[in-house]
């Protein structure tokens, strides 16, 4: 079944042109680090602010840092980041929701009305309050973006579990004696798989955005890491004379999203009768 | 130079200005009993300075540009989401959803800033930085309108098409009606309706968008305040705007549930059914 869906997917024109950019995006990551002698965090002041050539490929930054090693180190952080948050999301919203929806009555309404009030606050405000008090570093990052995440997970999973759980299979295992624990497992979560697997694969551009924008603003990892929202928070000081700085963060970061938009909007379309064109 | 001691009156009469002497709880019930009457409490930093002071000063900016930006999204976005609709299939919709999609995909930041460097300072059409007349508000509006702009034209598609499959279309169209007066008498209500539902989580992103993009365009707005007191660690400025913004949040939220509580017929109909239950 997943392979049928994985062939409809490469057939699917935005989710392929997704599909291609990771994996050069993922391939880069790991093989470029390894393949420059530079490293993120080697300074050579001669160096400085050199424009692209082709020894420095992206040129360098104002320590002489080579770019090129920079922008690869921080594909493997924001890619961390981004994946890890998503998922960490993924397993607290689908059995928060999925919870919430089959018990139903008063422990859905108390549980939902959580929900509204975490909703209630935007959620980068929330974050980059949350980032002020946990201070700085990628593991803060990660927690900040978690707590509240998981919200827009639990009520789609939520909707999908209120729509399922009275429909006959599931009726039919409660009469064979299955215990909730079972149908929630066996049933109702593989059944909702594949708006799971949608919302995961939106939520981490959200999660690469979110740590890019808190390091812009001088909230997110520390030196001599570097993630792409550092990157082009410094390079932007240096915008009117050396463009290239700003340039290539700006454009990795935003391929990043775009992929993994193009990519979600591919499993939607699949997965979601509703948006098929 | 050294730091002098400073005498004991004074720093005794410090602390009772900032409330800094009383026992956390009456600090913490003094603050609430401020935040029931809109009094936020002095800057901790800026000396003379209360958080009000702030945003009387700094809201009718933000307002205006942010006003700007939403009253562009909405109608750029419903025009490009009609088009690709009507359209569905041909170049002009597979024109306006790449555009969608890459405006969903340049974070606001990095947005804000090519603008900058494109049209202000290579180009000089535009002023670069400040915020003095209407030309000085174009460039932040469109790097904050972007993304709403996209989410709306992919909303409003994926309505339109929604409602151009219903019968009450083709009933329509049996009567005789024209193919203009049918888009815009029966299509256009119906599908624009869910947009009104979205107004607050525009209005939170243009809000958390203002915070880099007025830091980049120069624009002394409360999103420009908030992240230096940020930086600042300006703890009752940073409490005082965070409450004023879930405010503005949550009045637009409640605003667009009445608006569509009065625009949808089936939703009156349906909470008059649920009364008397």
């Amino acid at each position: 079944m997943y392979k049928e869906h994985f062939k409809k997917l490469l057939k699917h024109r935005s989710s392929f042109i997704g599909i291609t950019i990771l994996s050069i995006l993922i391939l880069g990551a790991i093989v470029c680090p390894m393949l420059t002698k530079a490293t993120y965090y080697e300074t050579h002041l001669a160096l400085k602010n050199k424009a692209p050539c082709l020894e420095h490929l992206f040129g360098t930054d104002e320590l002489g840092r080579s770019m090129f090693a920079r922008i690869w180190w921080g594909a493997r952080i924001s890619l961390f980041i981004g994946i890890t948050a998503a998922l960490i999301d993924m397993v607290i919203g689908v059995f928060y929701g999925a919870f919430s929806g089959l018990m139903g009555g008063k422990i859905d309404d108390i549980m939902m009305r959580i929900v509204d009030v975490f909703q209630a606050i935007p959620n980068l405000l929330m974050v980059i309050l949350l980032m002020v008090i946990l201070g700085q570093g990628i593991f803060t990052i990660i927690i900040a973006m978690t707590i509240t995440g998981w919200l827009n997970m639990a009520r789609i999973v939520r909707a999908q579990i209120l729509s399922l759980k009275n429909q006959d299979f599931v009726t039919a295992a409660y009469g064979i004696g299955a215990s909730h624990l079972w149908i929630l497992t066996k049933h109702l979560i593989p059944s909702c798989s594949g708006s799971i697997i949608t919302t995961v694969t939106l939520t981490i551009p959200a999660a690469i955005f979110t740590e890019a924008f808190l390091s812009f603003l001088g909230l997110g990892v520390q030196a001599p890491i570097a993630s792409w929202g550092t990157m082009a928070s410094d390079g932007l000081s240096a915008l009117s004379y050396f463009p290239w700085r700003l340039f290539f963060p700006a454009f990795f970061i935003s391929i990043t999203m775009l992929a993994f938009n193009l990519l979600g909007d591919g499993l939607r379309d699949i997965f979601d009768p509703r948006f098929r064109s | 130079m050294q730091e002098q001691a400073i005498p004991d009156e004074i720093l005794r009469s410090l602390y009772s200005y900032y409330g800094l002497d009383q026992p956390l709880h009456v600090q913490y019930m003094k603050y609430m009993k401020g935040l029931i009457s809109f009094d936020f409490g002095p800057s901790f930093i800026h000396e003379g300075r209360t958080t009000n002071d702030i945003i009387k000063e700094g809201f009718p900016i933000s307002f205006a540009l942010g006003s700007l930006a939403l009253i562009a999204s909405i109608t750029v976005g419903i025009f490009l989401g009609t088009i690709a609709a009507l359209f569905k299939t041909k170049w002009q919709d597979t024109a306006a959803m790449i555009a969608a999609v890459i405006g969903m995909s340049v974070p606001s930041f990095i947005l804000a800033t090519i603008l900058q460097y494109v049209f202000g300072m290579k180009m000089r059409l535009f002023p670069i930085a400040r915020c003095e007349s209407f030309a000085h508000m174009i460039l932040p509006a469109l790097a904050l309108s972007a993304f709403p702009t996209a989410f709306i034209a992919r909303l409003t598609r994926a309505n339109i098409i929604e409602v151009l499959d219903k019968d009450y279309i083709l009933t329509a169209y049996a009567k005789g009606l024209s193919t203009e007066s049918t888009i815009f008498n029966h299509v256009m209500k119906n599908s624009l309706l869910p947009v009104v539902s979205y107004l607050g989580t525009l209005t939170a992103s243009i809000l958390t968008g203002s915070f880099v993009v007025e830091k980049i365009f120069g624009i002394p707005g409360l999103g420009g305040w908030f992240v230096s007191s940020i930086a600042n660690r300006d703890y009752t400025i940073i409490m005082g705007l965070t409450v004023f913004y879930c405010l503005i949040v949550n009045i637009t939220n409640f605003v667009a549930d009445l608006l569509y509580f009065f625009m949808d017929p089936r939703i009156r109909s349906e909470y008059k059914d649920r009364a008397y239950v």
